[in-house]
């Protein structure tokens, strides 16, 4: 007998159910996640030879070398004879080098996610990746957002949000994507000598969208003052790399000459300490800082349950995140405990990135070719590692269940049941991925469809598949 | 989609469970109202308001704004000039084309009365039409519509983002962004809308997708670039060419919501050339083909371009502008009262800065909103003031921007 349980275990906490999932469970629902969620081997991706930072670093700095040579990307006067298409084809060449550097992590990600039995985990790295956003939507990143999530996220996922939080700011991609890199204290000894300045895009966005929140009580003074604590953290790029000893070419490191000298005062606190022990105090207090506890709690019930979260749920993640100063794998253990977590009436739509994968899980077909993968993305409109803006992807039916992304889905379901292999019937299919949620009506409409494709784009299609 | 065949399109007409409902006579009403039209186009990560409308004889403009500074009028890539004082970006050559028209006005030192400087907080205060973010769940525009008499069809489309918050609410509104994939057949999309029946989230959006598809294909679909986003260059153009399309159809919808990307220019943004020069000049050529595209209807169309919020008006370390307060506005089209600046000017003075930094926004965009609507759609002010824009005291709208 498979209940409602195992259902929103494997389809709404989880990432899909594939045939078999939803079999009698040998053990409880609640004890297959918590085990997930404590083992740090259940966040990786396994068997994949990867690049790591230094590698993005170098595809990058071969990047940098050839705009300097192009006059189209350099903007000198030659640009203005060009249309702009033909200024954005002169660039595409370099482009093209990283896109392929950076593509087969979207290839193995998106396999593993096909394949893995910790749906729950892989769906926590979603989160965090999300809620950490570094896109690939500018050159300087384009090489990193992969290489990011695999080790500042899914290495994290079973300490404190402290150290996933420090992992995160200093890894080269954030540095990179929130302007921190090219950010000089005006006063420090080369900002002196050399000029340039701040740069507080990091120092917002840490504080507006990874910790507090941007109703979490900070002032554009608090934000100026982080921006100037966080100076001297940079890329060990050519350039600087004489500055740090030690440092690996292409990694981060921290650059006393490039740090603001000088005390900082944020959110009320004064800052002694000197060079990169300053920031990362600040980083720690903003880590167990309550109003980052709601803000997590908020976003986590919210993609884990409902788009308005159900608040004894939101309150029960805030004192567990303010109790445990943010232990993560207690965090998500009281999810999973909470009753509220297993109740919720409407469900969450999917958003595209969900439909793909729950799709291509319940179908079991042969995984995708790497050109089937970008097109079916692109046409569904969530490309991973290419969130719209540092706040990542929304988290709603508002924004995805739009008039014109159903019909994107319909496309894609047609081009996807006119191309896969089924090993079954497809109303076969549509009771393995849903269980007893199925309902008789996509029963009915499945069993009278025209054909097997159309059986599969209804099954896909259909209310439930739609919601998890 | 593609919608060659014409089995298809009987099928769309009978498809609108919305257009069965209605009245011959609801119907009509809704062609004459919906004849005149509102372009809102949304830069979404703030446009840097100094760059694209430079104040450049303010005697504080060069030294804060360094490098990023553009030339006087007359000099090599120098400022196209418009009122005593300011200038166009020198790629923006079909908006200042428009200014001698008398066909543009501007409103500068312009936000919604968000006073933060988080875009997205930003953006949510700019279409819901309060002053708080996230104070309202539905969106002006949305509300407006609501105001105008039924209509057989959406009175609204949304292009490049599919739900922009100044949109979402109550009164349906349809959506487009570019086509990737192959047809669905006829008897799929029959099934589908069977099983969607009662479904209050998906059987409205799927029939509205399909009546505005419909709409697209239904004319020549060759000029239009595939799998460019909202964000790409060449794709503002494909944008604004499929808002012309399904604003001009017979019935079309009374509004468009246009969202382009890409204008948080943090680092490296550039002069008269480089990064935010080129895309100033795709946006001008979108606008160019807007008015192209639309033929005769651009006389009854008024095209409003706003952004969340401006930019510092000194240069950062990296070369480029960190979030700011007062931007740029531009209105627009065959009917607008142009070739003048709207709404008061703070100018550059380190007084005369918010929090020291940045330009003054001593100009409430709601005002312009609300003018557009009175002006456009015949709303009344009173109505404006307690039903579309709330919050503190929703200003005045502002009069005499249409003849």
């Amino acid at each position: 007998m498979i209940t409602l349980e195992a259902v929103t275990a494997v389809n709404r906490l989880g990432l899909g159910a594939r045939q078999g999932d939803l079999r009698d469970p040998s053990q409880t629902e609640r004890e297959a996640l918590a085990q997930q969620c404590s083992s740090p081997q259940a966040f990786l991706i396994p068997g994949q030879s990867l690049p790591d930072r230094t590698q993005a670093g170098a595809v990058l700095a071969t990047y940098l070398r050839e705009r300097a040579g192009s006059p189209a990307i350099s903007g000198s006067d030659r640009t203005m004879t060009l249309s702009p298409e033909a200024q954005q084809e002169a660039v595409a060449g370099p482009i093209r080098k990283m896109l392929q550097f950076a593509f087969p992590d979207v290839v193995a990600r998106t396999h593993h996610a096909i394949s893995t039995p910790n749906g729950f985990a892989e769906r926590l790295v979603y989160f965090w990746s999300n809620h950490f956003t570094v896109a690939g939507t500018k050159a300087l990143t384009l090489p990193y957002p992969g290489v990011f999530e695999r080790e500042a996220i899914r290495g994290h996922l079973t300490g404190s949000f402290s150290e996933l939080l420090l992992a995160v700011v200093r890894h080269p991609a954030m540095l990179l994507f929130l302007d921190q890199a090219q950010s000089i204290g005006p006063g420090s000894t080369l900002g002196k000598r050399r000029g340039g300045g701040l740069n507080e895009n990091l120092a917002r966005e840490i504080l507006e969208l990874h910790t507090v929140g941007v109703r979490g009580g900070y002032s554009q003074a608090d934000v100026t003052e982080l921006a100037r604590a966080l100076t001297g953290w940079t890329i060990a790029g050519e350039r600087l790399l004489p500055l740090a000893p030690g440092a690996t070419p292409g990694d981060s490191a921290f650059i006393a000459a490039l740090h603001e000298p000088g005390a900082r005062k944020v959110l009320g606190r004064s800052y002694a300490e000197a060079g990169e022990d300053q920031a990362v105090a600040i980083l720690k207090d903003l880590a167990r800082n309550p109003a980052t506890g709601r803000h997590v709690a908020v976003k986590l019930a919210t993609h884990f349950v409902a788009d308005r979260p159900p608040p004894d749920l939101v309150e029960a993640l805030t004192d567990s995140f303010i109790m445990t100063e943010g232990d993560l794998p207690s965090l998500h253990r009281t999810l999973i405990d909470h009753q509220d977590t297993w109740r919720s009436p409407d469900g969450k739509f999917k958003s595209p990135n969900d439909f793909l994968v729950s799709s291509l899980r319940a179908t079991g077909g042969a995984p995708p070719l790497p050109r089937q993968l970008v097109e079916a993305y692109g046409a569904l409109g969530q490309v991973p590692f290419r969130a719209p803006s540092p706040a990542g992807w929304p988290d709603d039916a508002a924004s995805w269940a739009g008039a014109d992304s159903i019909l994107k889905r319909l496309e894609w379901s047609q081009a996807y049941a006119g191309q896969v292999t089924l090993t079954e019937r497809p109303l076969t299919l549509a009771q393995g991925a849903l269980g007893p949620a199925l309902s008789g009506r996509t029963v009915e409409a499945v069993q009278r469809s025209e054909s097997a494709v159309e059986g599969l784009v209804l099954a896909l299609m259909s209310p439930e598949f739609q919601r998890r | 989609m593609t919608f060659s065949n014409p089995s298809r399109r009987a099928l769309m007409s009978g498809l609108g469970g919305l257009a069965l409902a209605t009245s011959a006579g609801q119907l009509a009403f809704a062609r004459s109202t919906g004849q005149k039209k509102i372009v809102l186009v949304i830069l979404r990560g703030a446009m840097d308001g100094l760059a694209a409308v430079a104040p450049y004889a303010d005697p504080h403009y060069r030294p804060a704004r360094g490098r990023l500074a553009l030339s006087l009028p007359g000099e090599v890539e120098g400022v196209l000039p418009i009122a005593e004082g300011f200038g166009l970006h020198p790629r923006l050559e079909f908006l200042h084309a428009e200014w001698r028209a008398a066909k543009l006005a501007i409103l500068h030192a312009a936000c919604s009365p968000y006073r933060g400087r988080s875009h997205f907080d930003g953006q949510d205060v700019l279409e819901n039409g309060g002053d708080t973010a996230f104070g309202l769940r539905d969106g002006w525009m949305n509300r407006a519509l609501g105001l105008l008499p039924a209509t057989a069809s959406p009175k609204a489309v949304a292009i490049g983002l599919a739900s922009p918050t100044v949109l979402r609410g109550s009164t349906p509104y349809t959506s487009w962004t570019p086509p990737t994939q192959p047809d669905v057949p006829d008897s799929t999309i029959a099934r589908l809308t069977d099983l969607y029946a009662g479904d209050i989230l998906l059987s409205p959006a799927l029939a509205m997708a399909l009546e505005t598809s419909a709409l697209v294909e239904t004319q020549a679909t060759e000029g239009l670039e595939r799998r460019r986003g909202a964000g790409g260059l060449g794709g503002y153009r494909t944008l604004t060419q499929a808002a012309a399309r399904i604003l001009s159809a017979p019935g079309g919808p009374a509004a468009a919501v246009i969202s382009l990307d890409g204008w948080d220019t943090h680092a490296n943004q550039g002069a008269a050339s480089g990064s935010l020069a080129l895309r100033l000049q795709s946006l001008d050529a979108a606008l160019a083909s807007l008015k192209q595209d639309l033929g005769s209807t651009w006389h009854d169309t008024v095209v409003i371009v706003a952004t969340e919020f401006g930019r510092t008006v000194s240069a950062n370390g990296t070369g480029g502008t960190d979030h700011g307060a007062g931007g740029a506005a531009f209105l627009l089209g065959g009917s607008v009262r142009g070739g003048r600046m709207l709404g008061d000017w703070p100018g550059l003075a380190p007084a005369a800065l918010l929090d020291g930094r940045d330009l003054s926004p001593v100009n409430d965009l709601r005002a312009l909103f609300a003018g557009v609507l009175n002006q456009q759609w015949g709303l009344e002010a009173a109505d404006l003031r307690s039903k579309v824009f709330s919050g503190g005291s929703p200003p005045s709208p502002l009069s005499g921007l249409i003849a």
